[in-house]
C-alpha cells in the first residue's frame, strides 16, 4: 500500500500565545512547536496500515526549516520518507494554498490512501483535508474514529452531532483523523536513530509550481475578549451556597 | 457583480437543524446593511416544505434541491450540488453552519470555488463593502479578523453563538434540477444516540464531570442536575481517557468546542486544553474543592466546596426554580 500522511507542526498545547503588539500575528519566540496531535492519530493510522498489509508511508508537510523536526518525529515514528514543502513564500498561506501545495506533491507519488488531522491546533480551521481531497479529486472522510481497510476500499466510523455514521469509500481517499481512531506511539530510541537516515525531499513553491497568495487572510489578530471577573460564592455550609448559587444564575445570569 | 448574502441550510431528518435558522438571521442582518438579498440552498429528498421556516427567520428565496440520492448526506453529492448553485446565483457572501456537516461542505465548497474560507466564526460583519469574520485561533488564546480576497467570501459560523430572531420574509421557493453522479461513498448505517440528549454542540445548558468525580457511577449526580436544567452531561479528557465517559462527550482542544448558555464545570480544574474547548459559554460555574484551580479565573461563579455535598443541593434548588 502507498500510503501518505500529512503533518504540521504546530505551538505545543500548553503554549502561551501573546499577540504582537501590532496585531500583526502571534510572538514565535517562546514557543516549544510539536506535531499537530490529530496529525499523529494519522501517522499512527499509516503506520498500523503498512504493519498490517505492507507498502510504505511517506510524510509530506508544509513548513519552515524548523518542521524538518515534527517529519523526523513521523520517520523515528516508524514512516519511510518524508517531503518537506518549505518556502518563506508559505509563511501567509491559508488552506487553500497548502492544500494545493500537498496535492501538487501527492500527485507525483503513488497514494492509495492519505490522512491528515482533522484540524490543526493553531489556525483550527480544519479545512486542509477536505480541500486536498478536491485538488485530488478524490472522495473525504472527514472527522474518523474507527478505519477498516478492505483491499480496494475503506469502512469508516464518523460521529456527528447525536449519531455515528458507518461509511463506505473507494480509494485513493482522504481520511481526516480524529482522537478515538487510535493511540499513537511514542519513538523509540533505535527509531530516532534510524529516522536521521531517511530521505527526506525538501522542495520549494517554485518547484512544485503553485500560487502562493492565501484566498483568505488574517487581516488582524487580537487578544481574546476580557471576562469580567467572576464571583466566589459565599456561604457556610454547602446547601447555602448552592442556594445562592441558584439565586445568582436566576436573577443576576438570567441563565435558569 | 457578485451580490447578496446565501446561506447552505442544513436539515437531517426532513427537519431544519437549528443552525440553519441562525444562519438565516445572521445572513438578514448583514444583508439588511446593504439592501441585498437573503437567498439560501436547501439540499435533500422531499424537504420543500422546510423553505417556509427559513422565510420565517429572514430567507428571501430558497433554492431547494430535491432528488433521492441526497439524502442521506454525502460529501461529493451535496458539494457539487452546492458549488453549482453558488455559481449559478454568484452571491458575494456564503455563510454554512460549523457543524460537522457544515466544516465538511463548507471546506470541499471552498476548493471547488478556488475561494477562502473563515472556519467557526464567533462574529461576522460587513465593512466596507467586505466581509470580515472574527473567529478564535490557537484554541481561543487570540482571535483573528479574517477577510476573503475571492469571491464569494465564505464563513462558517459557530453553533450557539448567533441568536436566531424571527424577522419574516418570502422564503420562495425556486426548484433546482441537481444532476447526481455515481458516488464513492456510500453510508452504510446511521447509528442515532438514543440517550435523547441534545448534542453537546447544541446544548443550552452543559454540565461537566472531571477526574474530581473519581468514577462513572459518579456521574450520576451530574446527570440529574443536567435533567432538571435540560442540560447534556460533558467531560474532561481525564473522564474520557479514565473510561468514565465516552468519547463523544470530552469538551475541550482534542474533543468538542461549546457554547452554551451554561456551562457548569464540577471537579475539572480548568487545565488549558479544557479551557480551549468551553471559553466561548455566555455563563461559566466553576465547583472545586480547590480555591487555586485555574478554571475559577474563567468562571462567572465560583464555588469552593466538595462537589459531592453542592451539587445535589444545587439540583434540588434548580428543580425549584424551574417548577
Ligand atoms: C495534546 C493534549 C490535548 C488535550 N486535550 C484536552 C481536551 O480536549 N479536554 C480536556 O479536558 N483536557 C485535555 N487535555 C488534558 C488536560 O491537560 C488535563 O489533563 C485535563 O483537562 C484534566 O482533567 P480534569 O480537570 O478532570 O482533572 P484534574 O486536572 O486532575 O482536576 C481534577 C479537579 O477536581 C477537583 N476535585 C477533586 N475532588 C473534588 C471534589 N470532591 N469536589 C470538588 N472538586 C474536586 C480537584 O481540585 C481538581 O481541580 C489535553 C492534554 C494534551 C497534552
Amino acid at each position: 500500500m502507498n500510503i501518505i500522511a500529512c503533518v504540521k507542526q504546530v505551538p505545543d498545547t500548553e503554549a502561551q500565545i501573546k499577540v504582537k503588539a501590532d496585531g500583526s500575528g502571534i510572538e514565535e519566540g517562546q514557543i516549544k512547536w510539536v506535531m499537530n496531535p490529530y496529525d499523529e492519530f494519522g501517522v499512527e493510522e499509516a503506520l498500523k496500515l503498512k504493519e498490517k498489509n505492507g507498502g510504505d508511508v511517506t510524510i509530506v508537510c508544509v513548513g519552515p526549516a524548523r518542521a524538518m523536526e515534527t517529519i523526523r518525529t513521523a520517520l523515528a515514528m516508524g514512516a519511510d520518507k518524508g517531503v518537506h514543502i518549505s518556502d518563506p513564500a508559505f509563511d501567509n498561506a491559508d488552506a487553500y494554498v497548502i492544500a494545493n501545495a500537498l496535492a501538487a506533491v501527492i500527485k507525483t507519488l503513488p497514494h492509495d490512501i492519505i490522512f491528515c488531522g482533522q484540524r490543526a491546533i493553531d489556525d483550527d480551521a480544519g479545512q486542509v483535508g477536505a480541500m486536498l481531497a478536491e485538488a485530488l479529486n478524490v472522495p473525504q472522510l472527514t472527522i474518523v474514529t474507527k478505519l477498516e481497510y478492505a483491499g480496494s476500499s475503506v469502512k469508516v466510523i464518523r460521529p456527528i452531532e447525536g449519531a455515528q455514521l458507518s461509511i463506505e469509500t473507494a480509494l485513493p481517499c482522504v481520511v481526516t483523523c480524529q482522537k478515538g481512531l487510535n493511540e499513537p506511539r511514542y519513538a523509540s530510541l533505535p527509531g530516532i536513530m534510524k529516522a536521521k537516515k531517511k530521505p527526506v525531499d525538501v522542495k520549494n513553491a517554485a518547484a512544485i509550481g503553485v500560487a502562493t497568495d492565501a484566498k483568505a487572510k488574517v487581516a488582524k489578530t487580537v487578544p481574546p475578549p476580557a471576562r469580567p471577573p467572576g464571583k466566589i460564592v459565599c456561604g457556610d455550609e454547602p446547601a447555602q451556597k448552592a442556594a445562592e448559587l441558584g439565586r445568582l444564575l436566576r436573577e443576576e445570569a438570567k441563565a435558569i | 457583480m457578485a451580490k447578496g448574502v446565501m446561506i447552505v441550510a442544513e436539515q437531517r431528518d426532513g427537519a431544519l437543524r437549528k443552525i440553519s435558522l441562525e444562519l438565516a438571521s445572521t445572513a438578514r442582518k448583514l444583508a439588511d446593511q446593504t439592501g441585498d438579498e437573503v437567498s439560501a440552498i436547501l439540499l435533500g429528498a422531499g424537504i420543500e416544505g422546510l423553505a417556509a421556516e427559513l422565510g420565517k427567520f429572514g430567507v428571501d428565496k430558497v433554492f431547494v434541491g430535491d432528488n433521492a440520492a441526497l439524502e442521506p448526506y454525502v460529501t461529493e453529492a451535496h458539494a457539487d450540488a452546492t458549488a453549482k448553485i453558488i455559481k449559478d446565483n454568484d452571491p458575494a457572501i456564503v455563510l454554512f453552519g460549523a457543524s460537522v456537516q457544515g466544516k465538511d461542505l463548507s471546506a470541499r465548497v471552498a476548493a471547488k470555488l478556488a475561494t477562502g474560507l473563515a472556519t467557526d466564526c464567533t462574529d461576522v460583519k460587513v465593512d466596507g463593502g467586505k466581509m470580515v469574520a472574527t473567529r478564535p485561533m490557537y484554541a481561543g488564546k487570540c482571535f483573528g479578523e479574517i477577510v476573503i480576497e475571492a469571491t464569494p467570501q465564505i464563513a462558517s459560523l459557530r453553533p450557539n453563538v448567533f441568536p436566531a430572531a424571527e424577522n419574516a420574509k418570502a422564503g420562495a421557493v425556486t426548484k433546482v434540477d441537481v444532476a447526481v453522479e455515481a458516488q464513492k461513498s456510500k453510508v452504510l448505517e446511521v447509528q442515532k444516540d438514543t440517550s435523547g440528549k441534545v448534542d453537546l454542540t447544541e446544548a443550552n445548558v452543559i454540565v461537566s464531570g472531571g477526574r474530581g468525580m473519581k468514577g462513572p457511577d459518579e456521574f450520576k449526580i451530574l446527570e440529574e442536575l443536567a435533567d432538571v436544567l435540560k442540560g447534556t452531561v460533558g467531560a474532561s479528557r481525564a473522564a474520557v481517557d479514565a473510561g468514565w465517559r465516552p468519547q463523544k462527550d470530552q469538551v475541550g482542544q482534542t474533543g468538542k468546542v461549546v457554547s452554551p448558555n451554561l456551562y457548569i464545570a464540577c471537579g475539572i480544574s480548568g487545565a488549558i486544553q479544557h479551557l480551549a474547548g468551553m471559553s466561548s459559554s455566555k455563563c461559566i460555574v466553576a465547583i472545586n474543592k480547590d480555591a487555586e484551580a485555574p478554571i475559577f479565573t474563567k468562571a462567572d461563579y465560583g464555588v469552593v466546596d466538595d462537589l459531592f455535598k453542592v451539587v445535589p443541593e444545587l439540583t434540588a434548588v434548580c428543580k425549584k426554580l424551574v417548577a
